[in-house]
């Protein structure tokens, strides 16, 4: 503890200045449930400089006083192990740029688990701060026979202590009331709980520092540099210079000091502080006798059984998987559709030319490529909220664990990565309940190469078109209802999409290994995870966050994924003369109108009917002369002069051109190599991968010395070169926003790029020589 | 010495001590595992590792290196 706290001292003018409360408390503790609770669903988010951990300020509003509430990420200690783990001990100390000194701090605590919670409290205690502390899940505390005597509480603290159920929004206002109040409390006089010694040699310490390193620490970081041996403080004032290692020699000396006098150094703050809990609890809490059997441990019985944990597990996955495959579809096609229909009205409003170019194909088409992520990111973190609101996620990372330790990762990167199966942006989001930065970094540095749904429509165009439908395996014939089915039946087609989707997998191993060795090198982190108790799911937490999670991709992610589309529709528009392809599109417009026109007629006379078959066979005769136009146009275009310029490195690939400005065109998303194939192939752009003529088209594409272009190696290398390749924007930007740094997105792109192509490579020359 | 790792499922015992002085070791100690304190196994996860245990009436899982740190006084 501090000798003399130095809270920031407040001046007689500052009670104008908008006050600062910072939220706090341990992981599962209802914290962000209690932020949301109180900010409504406004706050505003950011990054602070140069860390990975998300600004979040929210604001209170008790009788027209407005209070801004800054959340700070669930822990369990205010000891920093990184400069992560900093952030929350600046922010509290009033050192971090961009947050504005802290008045008072709200502390948040689990009621049925009180004695633990203790231990952060005081830590918090120390700062000397007003705190309001509050007793959370006093419900799920009660079904455990805990009770809790806040009042009694209250008073051995000496600071405001206000029971809460914040998932049932129950007590705000007795909560805001607080928070308005503490703000304008003075500051507290912690109690000291360190012997005399230990408090000396705090104050030695600083002298120390301020003599060597010209730097003067608040007591509350000199204490912690004597306490957190290798932690984030002891990493930056103790480095290879000389007065680091003078400094190094003095801490060294300090702490066998402390150990000689029974203060060992970490355990003596331990003891300690849970002597305070035990103490402080003592009368205010009850428990009952013999720990009554509760159901959450009937149900962890069987969730964390060795077989049968697995079994629920796998099953639970698996519903999770089919669910969104079955309910993000139609969705998806929703969008897709209201694209349809906004480019319809656009195309009705505005004549042929550039602009509505820009409007169709750019904007329409960039938005419309930023919301047909958000029923799968939704839905994905509607299933991974309510798995963790009820305390499974948890358990999901305890059996998980093992298989991920071999790649020196812990369980809780499963879920992350087995999400990215579905779409690697809410997997890359849902990263951040991985506490640990470097697994958190590998994992999300992994994650793309997982084979999400967006390449399943160039594995199916190119496995329909090349793969021939040859049975390799038949076993167990039987016959019902009429049809014959196997027991085992094993077809080429499915053999090579489930190798394809294998090969993202078989690459991610080695790359989060080296990752690991390379990059993200150091001690294997603690796994020291908490199991909360399993409790039903509310409603309103798990609507928060999908909103939250929703938001957060379309605000921060989507301006940035917007402007890429806009881009790539201008490298594919220019330079062109367009006003042919212009003219066409106006003639096949009148024509259209004309053709509505007919059709809507009651009974048509044989005249009205010959000219319908005339009209039809008119604009067909001028699409295909447009498409011609518009495969010439792209061709001509930056972006086709950008595949021609390419061709000579991409031939070792086996491809053409066409293949790499396809493949450059999908920078945006992977699947718009289907529709890029489509209008470079003359067929327009509206083919999609069951398109027969777009198969029949890059089937007879022929090299200029009359070779076809495509054969079974040249589409096998063109799939593990999209399997691997980082051509999607979305997940790029996401993580720009997850990392609060354009770095990793480009090492990403970079990695995955060089694996993709050197895959490509390798299949289509060992291909030659089998296939 | 016996260590926590070496409980048998649904086994209560005291800690004696934990081993070691870095971040594991701290985080060990903040999680309230200290000397004197009763603990009891759980569950262990599929291949042995991790392992659920019980503590201050709430839930933990420790690795089976990080249970290896905390040893256990002799059953009297």
């Amino acid at each position: 503890m501090p000798a003399s706290p130095s809270p920031t001292p407040t001046a007689p003018a500052a009670s104008a200045r908008r006050k600062t409360v910072a939220l706090i408390g341990n992981p599962n503790t209802g914290k962000s449930t209690l932020f949301n609770a109180l900010s409504g669903l406004k706050a505003r988010t950011g990054n602070y400089p140069g860390v990975t951990v998300e600004k979040k300020i929210g604001r209170v509003v008790w009788h027209e006083r407005k209070i801004d509430l800054v959340d700070l990420p669930g822990t369990y200690s205010l000891s920093p192990r990184s400069l992560d783990e900093m952030v929350s001990v600046d922010v509290l100390l009033g050192r971090q740029s961009g947050v504005p000194p802290v008045d008072a701090v709200v502390c948040i605590v689990d009621a049925s688990n009180l004695e633990r919670n203790l231990y952060l409290v005081s830590q918090v205690l120390d700062l000397g701060l007003p705190t309001v502390l509050i007793l959370n899940m006093i419900d799920v505390a009660a079904g455990k026979g805990v009770t809790c005597d806040a009042e009694k509480l209250s008073q051995r603290l000496g600071i405001p202590v206000v029971p809460c159920e914040a998932h049932r929004r129950k007590n705000l206002d007795a909560i805001k009331a607080a928070i308005a109040a503490a703000v304008d409390a003075p500051p507290r006089l912690p109690e000291q709980l360190f012997p005399e010694e230990f408090v000396r040699e705090v104050s030695t310490l600083r002298e120390t520092v301020r003599r060597v390193r010209d730097r003067d620490l608040p007591p509350f970081l000199a204490q912690r540099l004597l306490l957190d041996r290798g932690g984030q403080l002891e990493a930056e004032l103790v480095d290879h210079s000389r007065a680091g290692q003078e400094l190094g020699k003095e801490l060294e000396a300090a702490r066998e000091r402390l150990a000689a006098c029974n203060c060992r150094v970490p355990a003596v703050e331990a003891r300690l502080r849970y002597a305070w809990a035990r103490k402080t609890l003592q009368d205010v809490v009850t428990r009952p006798q013999q720990r009554a059997a509760t159901r959450s441990d009937g149900i962890d019985r069987l969730l964390t059984h060795k077989v049968g944990g697995l079994i629920v597990f796998a099953a639970l996955m698996f519903l999770v998987f089919q669910t969104i495959y079955t309910w993000a579809g139609p969705l998806m096609e929703w969008v897709e559709a209201g694209q349809g229909v906004v480019a319809d009205w656009v195309e009705n409003a505005i004549g042929p030319g550039p602009l509505r170019s820009l409007l169709v194909d750019g904007v329409v088409a960039g938005v419309g490529g930023v919301l047909i992520f958000l029923p799968q990111i939704c839905l994905l973190f509607l299933f991974l909220a309510l798995l963790e609101d009820c305390g499974y996620m948890a358990r999901a990372a305890f059996l998980m664990d093992k298989l991920m330790s071999k790649l020196g990762l812990s369980g809780k990167s499963f879920v992350p990565l087995m999400s990215s199966f579905a779409c690697a942006i809410p997997g890359v989001m849902s990263t951040r309940t991985i506490e640990n930065r470097k697994d958190r970094m590998v994992t999300l540095l992994v994650a793309p190469l997982m084979s999400c749904s967006a390449r399943l429509p160039v594995y199916l165009l190119l496995i329909g078109a090349f793969i021939p439908a040859a049975t390799l395996v038949e076993w167990g014939e039987f016959s019902l209802f009429g049809g014959d089915y196997w027991l085992v039946r094993l077809e080429l087609p499915g053999l090579v999409l489930f190798a394809m989707y294998c090969v993202g997998v078989l690459v991610a191993i080695p790359v989060a290994w080296i990752l690991k060795k390379t990059f993200f090198k150091g001690e294997t982190p603690p796994f020291v995870m908490e199991l909360p108790s399993y409790k039903i799911p509310s409603p309103r937490v798990v609507f928060d966050r999908v909103y939250d999670r929703g938001k957060a991709f379309v605000v921060r992610a989507g301006t940035l994924i917007f402007a890429t589309s806009i881009v790539v529709w201008a490298a594919g528009y220019f330079p062109g003369d367009h006003d042919r392809e212009d003219q066409l599109t106006a003639e096949i417009e009148t024509l259209e109108a004309e053709r509505e026109q007919l059709e809507r007629e009651p009974e048509p006379t044989d005249e009205t009917r010959a000219r319908l078959t005339a009209l039809s066979g008119e604009i067909d005769t001028l699409s295909e002369q447009r498409n011609t136009e518009r495969g010439d146009l792209i061709r001509g275009s930056l972006l086709g002069r950008m595949g021609h310029a390419i061709e000579p490195a991409v031939k070792p690939l086996g491809w053409d051109w066409r293949i790499g400005m396809g493949a450059i065109a999908s920078f945006p998303a992977r699947e718009v190599i289907i529709s890029t194939l489509g209008t470079i192939y003359s067929l327009g752009g509206e083919v999609d991968e069951e398109d027969e003529g777009l198969k029949g088209a890059i089937k007879s594409a022929e090299w200029p010395d009359g070779r076809k272009v495509f054969n079974v190696p040249v589409a096998l290398s063109v799939m593990v070169f999209f399997a691997l390749c980082a051509q999607c924007a979305a997940t790029l930007m996401v993580i720009k926003r997850e990392t609060n740094s354009w770095r990793w997105p480009l090492f990403t792109f970079v990695y995955m790029t060089t694996l993709a192509y050197l895959g490509a490579l390798l299949t289509y020359q060992v291909g030659r020589l089998w296939l | 010495m016996r260590t926590l790792a070496d409980l048998n499922l649904g086994e209560s015992a005291v800690i004696a001590d934990v081993v070691g002085d870095d971040a594991i070791s701290i985080r060990l100690l903040e999680m309230g595992l200290l000397a004197g304190e009763p603990i009891s196994l759980i569950a262990r996860a599929p291949f042995g590792d991790p392992i659920e245990f019980e503590i201050r009436g709430y839930r933990l899982s420790l690795r089976r290196t990080e249970a290896e740190r905390v040893c256990l006084e002799d059953a009297t």
